[in-house]
């Protein structure tokens, strides 16, 4: 056998966004048009056949022309940007979704490991789900049962294993999905981000685990956005950049090619315009002015803007912040909010908005840029401008972390006066277990 | 690590439409995970209910009721009067629920686990699979209605009866070939999510669960088996009560025809719609 377990050539593939008109407001128009794309569409899905999107359509290459090897037993990790094509990649290596060019030879069984938990069911006890689980995951009952005792040490979840995890706080079913996802067997594992689960302690835990299954000879592909852990795990790097290969080599060096493309963010992206003003890049910046997409807590947000202008005057700069799922988490604009307007001199600029210090949970988050006239009506929008991510929040440094999927909200209160707590009286506590009793009377 | 006590995976090679020549073997070979499917959904299904896997009992033996009053005492069909009706009436309500837990469950099932479709491989079509054999444990606890309403009227079955399983695995071949088919493209027309419902409603109707197939007029019948059940039901009565309901053979004949070109039909759609199935959920 030889010594390349995985090797990809020409690998391409292709999505297809179907653009539904949204303008033929006229019920007549559409009545008709719906008429006859129904026609077509019933033809079509008798046949069981996957087209008929009516309207317009678009291809979208997530992955093009992908050439690269990977030998037995490489710690590969792949880094790029959100819609980079990392997730389609493995997608493809784990045969969840099949090329539509090119091809990729396998030599080896595969593993994937794209999410924590997968087909875990609430009403199932914690013995029930690390079965489940380990079946969809691919280990036989033989393995499992050999396994077993060994995944619930690791997860620290003995005492609660035959309570349906629908009992579980998130913090234990993390636990416990990572557990049973960690005793994986595989000659080739793929994982994606997945280690961003659970505190600060479990999850140095699981990176010791992983470290140890890499170091078992295994080849190891992995996907995170959590540079400690990538350098901690991989030796090898390959960078994607819309859906290319646009680096591969070591680990440090591809961190750093792949952080210096953080700076040209604007250059591959076509953000349309807007009618007066038009947003032309964005980046965010560290404590030194270089571009990043990882914020610390507690320090400066800023965001390095680039803009054009016809001049028009009383145009604002906004900006909302959004966290993983999308749901806003604050909001900023110019002109209500600090009165500054865009320059009514027409030309290109440039601006730095520095926000106040934010302690922000430790997740990803989003920004939707816009322009807006009047401070309300948008002229230009793009979201999703920029992605970041903060890796760990520890407000009062001690070793916790707060995160964004704990559901605590996205920002750490922090005090303006030290807490104290001043003695009123030595009454004891009243016993609120004798209390209820007197309501339930 | 145990990585090595286990065969080397053949090399295996993804390109785009290449037909899996790994597909079967792999079924094979993941069958563990098609009894876990079907045992999560077993065990899950009856949680928090008060009388739980009574449910499989109570909903056939109440329509066997509603069935046996509607059609032999009020509406009186023509039948052998030595045979109960409601033998009549379970010979062919037994089947049917089995074909329409087959279809109803199979057809979302796909749908329903797109949590595992998007972020796991197997071969997809576990998933119908496994709602196939819980079908069948509900089958088999129903069959109990029949052993019961046997001893009740203490009736004595022939050496047909023998032959039931054999009536049985044709009622889950005539139901999953719709079953997978449905159970695929629903994937992508999210419609036949409510036009599986309504044609297993209309089926009840246009089956004869109710009634015997002898009602039909002679000159309909063989176009009446087009029906796939309709064949299968008459064979499972004929199991039941032996010779007193003959099977009319040039109709079972093309009930099986029509079944297998079903199975067909829905192994092929599925199989050549499955590869795109996370793409579309």
């Amino acid at each position: 056998m030889s010594d390349t377990v995985i090797r990809t050539t020409g690998l391409s593939k292709k999505f297809i966004i179907g653009h539904q008109v949204e303008q033929d407001s006229l019920l007549r128009e559409a009545m008709t048009r719906g008429a006859r794309a129904l026609m077509r569409r019933t033809a079509d899905l008798i046949k069981g056949r996957t087209r008929g999107v009516t309207g317009q359509i678009e291809e979208f290459w997530a992955l093009r022309d992908l050439d690269f090897e990977i030998k037995r037993g490489e710690l590969v990790s792949i880094i790029g940007h959100n819609g980079a094509g990392k997730s389609t990649l493995l997608k493809i290596l784990s045969r969840i979704t099949e090329p539509t060019e090119g091809r990729v030879e396998i030599n080896g069984r595969v593993n994937s490991l794209l999410e924590v938990g997968t087909g875990f069911h609430p009403e199932l006890s914690g013995r029930e789900n690390i079965f489940l689980n380990g079946a969809i995951l691919g280990m036989s009952r033989a393995e499992m049962k050999r396994r077993f005792d060994e995944i619930v040490e690791f997860s620290g979840v003995a005492k609660f294993i035959d309570t349906p995890v629908k009992r579980y706080s998130v913090g234990m079913y993390v636990r416990l999905a990572f557990a049973v996802a960690a005793h994986l067997e595989a000659e080739i594992l793929v994982v994606d981000e997945v280690l961003s689960v659970g505190d600060a302690e479990f999850q140095s835990k699981c990176i010791n685990r992983m470290s140890e299954v890499a170091g078992s000879g295994r080849t190891v592909l992995f996907v995170s956005h959590n540079f400690a852990a990538v350098r901690a795990l991989t030796k090898r790097s390959i960078v994607l950049e819309g859906g290319k290969l646009a680096f591969d080599g070591p680990v440090e060096a591809g961190l750093t090619y792949y952080t210096s493309t953080l700076g040209r963010g604007g250059v591959d992206r076509n953000w349309g315009r807007g009618k007066d003003a038009t947003l032309v890049s964005a980046r965010l910046l560290d404590e030194n002015g270089n571009a990043t997409d990882h914020f610390t807590p507690g320090t400066a947000l800023r965001l390095q803007v680039v803009v054009d202008t016809t001049g028009m005057p009383g145009m604002s700069l906004t900006m909302i912040l959004r966290d993983q799922h999308n749901l806003p988490v604050g909001y900023y604009s110019s002109d209500p909010f600090s009165s500054v307007a865009l320059p009514t001199t027409a030309g290109r600029y440039e601006c730095t908005l520095s926000l106040d210090r934010l302690f922000l949970a430790a997740g990803e988050y989003n920004i939707d840029l816009q322009t807006t006239s009047t401070a309300i009506i948008p002229d230009h929008k793009v979201d999703g401008a920029l992605q970041f991510y903060v890796t760990g929040c520890n407000p009062g440094d001690v070793g916790y972390d707060f995160r964004q999927d704990q559901g605590a909200g996205h920002l750490a209160l922090r005090l303006s006066a030290p807490l104290h707590f001043k003695r009123l009286s030595g009454a004891a506590i009243p016993d609120l277990h004798s209390d209820e009793r007197l309501g339930q009377r | 690590m145990s990585v090595t006590d286990r065969p080397a995976a053949p090399q295996l090679v993804l390109e785009a439409g290449r037909a899996d020549r790994q597909y079967w073997p792999d079924l094979w070979r993941y069958r563990e995970l098609l009894f876990i499917l079907a045992w999560r959904d077993v065990s899950v299904r009856y949680k928090q209910t008060a009388v739980g896997i009574v449910w499989a009992f109570i909903r056939p033996f109440i329509t066997l009721v509603v069935f046996t009053v509607v059609f032999g005492h009020i509406a009186k069909v023509q039948t052998n009067p030595n045979i109960p009706y409601a033998l009549i009436v379970i010979g062919g309500l037994l089947p049917w629920t089995l074909f329409s837990a087959v279809l109803g469950d199979a057809s979302n099932s796909v749908i329903s686990n797109s949590n595992l479709i998007s972020k796991v491989y197997f071969p997809r079509m576990i998933v119908p699979l496994a709602t196939v054999l819980i079908a069948v444990i509900d089958f088999c606890v129903s069959l109990s209605i029949l052993a019961a309403l046997m001893i009740w009227y203490g009736f004595m079955p022939g050496w047909q009866i023998l032959l039931l399983p054999v009536f049985v695995l044709l009622t889950v071949l005539a139901s999953l070939g719709p079953a997978i088919w449905a159970a695929a493209v629903v994937v992508k027309y999210r419609d036949f999510r409510f036009v599986v419902p309504f044609a297993l409603q209309f089926g009840l109707y246009v089956s004869p669960v109710g009634f015997p197939s002898s009602v039909v007029p002679e000159q309909w019948r063989l176009l009446y088996n087009l029906n796939p059940m309709v064949g299968i039901i008459d064979g499972f009565r004929w199991c039941i009560v032996g010779g007193e309901s003959p099977i009319y053979l040039p109709g079972f004949l093309l009930s099986l025809c029509v079944t297998a070109f079903f199975l067909w039909l829905g192994i092929s759609t599925f199989r050549r719609i499955e590869r795109g199935f996370a793409d579309m959920i």
